[in-house]
């Protein structure tokens, strides 16, 4: 039960380790104690084949693929699991032991369709790489086979339980990094099958939509729901005006669907990429975020001034409000009323430029392009419909969709030249592009509060003390005489932490800002299959996408989100000041509690 | 769903789990208490489990996969009439597989299920400590001894007759 519940492995301590010698394949090595048998070998660059094991989970040891033989051992040991001992002798590839780890493969496989040529994650399938490498080169077993229909009801995760190899890293990653605690294994034996508590649909659970399911699993028993269909049929239509946005992250991890390093910044190719598919108008979410920026620092200040409803709780993580209301209804009235920098720009599409065009608000077709799952359903909330029934935001992609439908278009992405974004609603400023990473929104807001608050900007505009590449963060800043404590929280197991300060009144708070996915939008759950050799959740990954935002904001002269000018001129244009009646009625929004109520 | 908050568990199962809370590592005792629940319910509904997960604080999810997990945990309701088969070795060794197939066959109901009517389920027990009487059965609380498969349908209708 306690390892059910906080599946965590205690990870050794750095202090006073002995040091151990071994071999593996008469190789001596030399390693800290508690070191495991394939970190051992992973010294030596010795890669053993694995399944189950995520170096950023807890140990499952279930799949036994990772076996290696050690003297002295009557039985093969599974090496993820296994610390090394002094003198141990381990071999990794004898004869036997690839036999061993072929036949599991091959067990496997028995019950597992035979549809790599139709599957979404042909060419990115651990599975399928695992098969190839191990040399299983035949299907023979024509036996009984777990048969399930594809579970759809979530409006952003898609289940196929008969692609399900059960290695539970799903289960893990929703219990130990998002703390949601959605996931479980019902049943036993060949009826083992992974589902929501009661084989409930996953739109009636407590899934929050974040798509990290999808990232760690090593097959397609996890998938976004697809929209890709929808927008090529928008595209094709010659009556619609197809408006895409594309969120800040995206251009810091587009760049790896196509072979490209982590940390390239592609936010020009991407911007051609669209036209050449065909959309007629290329907007920046940045510009939305720079909105959020001045709607949320005013709503901010406001209750500063009041002292009322503090700490602001951020709200541009759909993930995460959902979470609020299953788990933390009480918090609710501290949420920011913001919309999304995505729905703000979605609205203002269908309001503010279809006026400016002289459009029919009907006749546009409005994509958003995002890291992440949840924001499917983001754009499917009743909350986020205008008055005629139909949603401000049409279809939302994910990177992995849009990676797709440029390959399907056949442009090579890395070839294209660099394209700029259409007005007035691609103008942003740096404190947009840090949206896109954990304390970027929490950097941003403060830039702007600080400026309103004292009348004069910080000296130094990088925040780093709010950067928080750890998960979380706590830092304490002086304005006007007064001390403002904020925080930052990204994978909800952290945020947990806080909200709990929160509530228990442990400490006063200010302003908390809070994101679904690990390292926040750039780890989304829509982003890349990582590249070989890397896993999801990877903090090298997330630093260099999280540098290439950074990088770009410090090359901006435009830095903060109240001077981009065409942020001005939209107020003295048409939404007259923050926190306008125009403004609140385009641009917040309400939240309200959801069952099944969550288990902290 | 459990959008309701008004309670539906037995008030000896709510201050069972209390008492839970009050310990270490109030979780470890989900078993017990679903031990519990269906020994005063007869078997465990979603409701009930739903509600247990909130009072304890343990997250449905777990409370499923362990509630289908374990064999002993009945997840629908028992028949009018519980039939229970002795599977002991005693009574094993004397036939008493062939009695759980005689009974299968005629209720057309595998052992854990109740048929369609509400009437009948299948059960088993381990050692009664009535070996001397193998193989036994018991319906509901009467015992029967030295079972035969051909008696199986006279079991049954007796049952109904009482
Ligand atoms: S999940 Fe992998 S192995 Fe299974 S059908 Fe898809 S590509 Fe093939
Ligand atoms: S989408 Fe997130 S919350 Fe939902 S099941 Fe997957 S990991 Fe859990
Ligand atoms: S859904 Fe994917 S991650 Fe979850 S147990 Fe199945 S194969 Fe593993
Ligand atoms: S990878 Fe070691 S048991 Fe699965
Ligand atoms: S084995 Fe059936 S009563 Fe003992």
């Amino acid at each position: 039960m306690r390892r059910m519940l906080h599946g965590m492995q205690i990870r050794g301590c750095t202090q006073k380790m002995k040091t151990i010698n071994l071999i593996i394949d008469e190789t001596p090595v030399k390693v800290p104690e508690q070191t495991t048998i394939m970190q051992a070998a992973e010294t030596l660059g010795i890669h053993i084949p694995r399944l189950c094991y995520h170096p950023h989970l807890s140990l499952e040891g279930a799949c036994r693929i990772c076996v290696v033989e050690v003297d002295g051992a009557r039985n093969y040991q599974t090496s993820c699991s296994t610390q090394v001992r002094e003198g141990m002798q381990v071999r990794t590839n004898s004869p036997d032991i690839r036999q061993a780890r072929r036949d599991l493969v091959e067990l496997i496989l028995d019950n597992h369709p035979k549809e790599c040529q139709t599957c979404e994650r042909d060419g990115q399938c651990e599975l399928q790489d695992l098969a190839y490498s191990l040399g299983v080169r035949e299907r023979l077993f024509e036996g009984k086979r777990k048969q399930y229909p594809i579970e759809d009801s979530s409006l952003s995760v898609i289940r196929d339980s008969e692609k399900c190899i059960l290695c539970r890293r799903c289960v893990r990653v929703c219990a130990e990094i998002q703390g949601v605690h959605n996931l479980t294994q019902m049943h036993r034996g060949f009826n083992t099958v992974v589902t929501p508590a009661f084989e409930a649909p996953l739109m009636e659970s407590v899934c929050i939509n974040c798509g990290q399911c999808i990232n760690v699993c090593p097959t397609a028993a996890f998938l976004e729901k697809k929209s890709t269909d929808e927008v090529w049929a928008a595209l094709a239509d010659p009556a619609k005006h197809v408006v895409v946005q594309i969120a800040p992250s995206i251009r810091a991890a587009i760049g790896e669907g196509f072979g490209l390093p982590p940390g390239t910044p592609a936010t020009g190719q991407t911007v051609t990429a669209l036209r050449r598919l065909g959309f007629d108008t290329v907007f920046d979410t940045n510009f939305g975020a720079d909105l959020t920026i001045v709607e949320e620092a005013h709503e901010f200040m406001q209750r500063l001034e009041k002292n009322e409803r503090l700490p602001l709780l951020t709200s541009c993580s759909p993930g995460w409000i959902k979470f609020m209301e299953h788990f933390y209804p009480e918090l609710i009235p501290h949420a920011s009323s913001c919309r999304s920098p995505m729905m703000m720009l979605s609205v203002l599409t269908k309001t503010y430029y279809a006026e400016k065009k002289s459009l029919d608000p009907e006749n546009i077709y409005v994509v958003g392009v995002m890291p992440c799952t949840a924001k499917k359903f983001e754009a499917q909330r009743p909350e986020h419909y205008m008055e005629n029934q139909s949603p401000y935001t049409d279809a939302v992609l994910t990177t992995r969709e849009l990676v797709w439908m440029i390959k399907a278009y056949g442009l090579d992405f890395t070839r294209l030249s660099a394209g700029d974004f259409d007005h007035p609603m691609g103008v942003s400023s740096g404190a947009g592009d840090i949206f896109g990473t954990t304390g970027g929104v929490m950097e941003a807001a403060l830039r702007t509060a600080v400026a309103k608050l004292t009348g004069q900007a910080l000296t130094d505009l990088n925040l780093t003390q709010v950067r928080a590449t750890e998960g979380l963060k706590e830092a304490a800043l002086e304005v006007n005489g007064k001390v403002l404590n904020v925080a930052v929280a990204n994978g909800l197991n952290n945020a947990k932490i806080i909200l709990e300060k929160v509530k228990s009144g442990e400490k006063t708070f200010h302003m908390i800002e809070l994101m679904a996915c690990p390292g926040g939008c750039i780890g989304g759950g829509g982003q890349p299959y990582p590249p070989d050799g890397h896993y999801v959740l990877d903090p090298e990954i997330l630093k260099l996408r999280a540098s290439a935002l950074y990088a770009i904001d410090q090359g901006k002269k435009l830095r903060q989100s109240h001077e981009n000018p065409y942020i001005i001129k939209l107020y003295e244009e048409y939404l007259k000041h923050p926190g306008s009646e125009l403004a609140h009625r385009l641009l917040h929004t309400s939240y309200s509690p959801r069952y099944p109520k969550g288990i902290k | 769903m459990t959008n309701s908050t008004q309670t539906k568990l037995y008030p000896e199962i709510i201050e069972f789990i209390e008492e839970c809370l009050t310990r270490e590592h109030p979780e470890s005792y989900l078993i017990s208490i679903l031990h519990k629940l269906q020994e005063r319910h007869g078997y465990l509904t979603r409701e009930h489990m739903y509600e247990v997960a909130q009072r304890l604080q343990v997250p449905a999810s777990v409370v499923s996969g362990v509630s289908t997990f374990y064999h002993f945990f009945r997840l629908k309701p028992r028949g009018r009439y519980a039939i229970s088969i002795c599977l002991g070795t005693a009574c094993f060794v004397k036939g008493a597989d062939k009695i759980l197939e005689a009974f299968r066959k005629k209720l057309g109901i595998n052992m854990g299920e109740t048929t369609k009517d509400g009437l009948f389920s299948l059960e088993n027990t381990r050692c009664l400590g009535v070996c001397g009487l193998a193989p036994v059965v018991t319906i509901n609380d009467k015992i029967y001894s030295r079972v035969t498969p051909q008696q199986v349908p006279d079991l049954l209708s007796r049952a109904l007759a009482d």
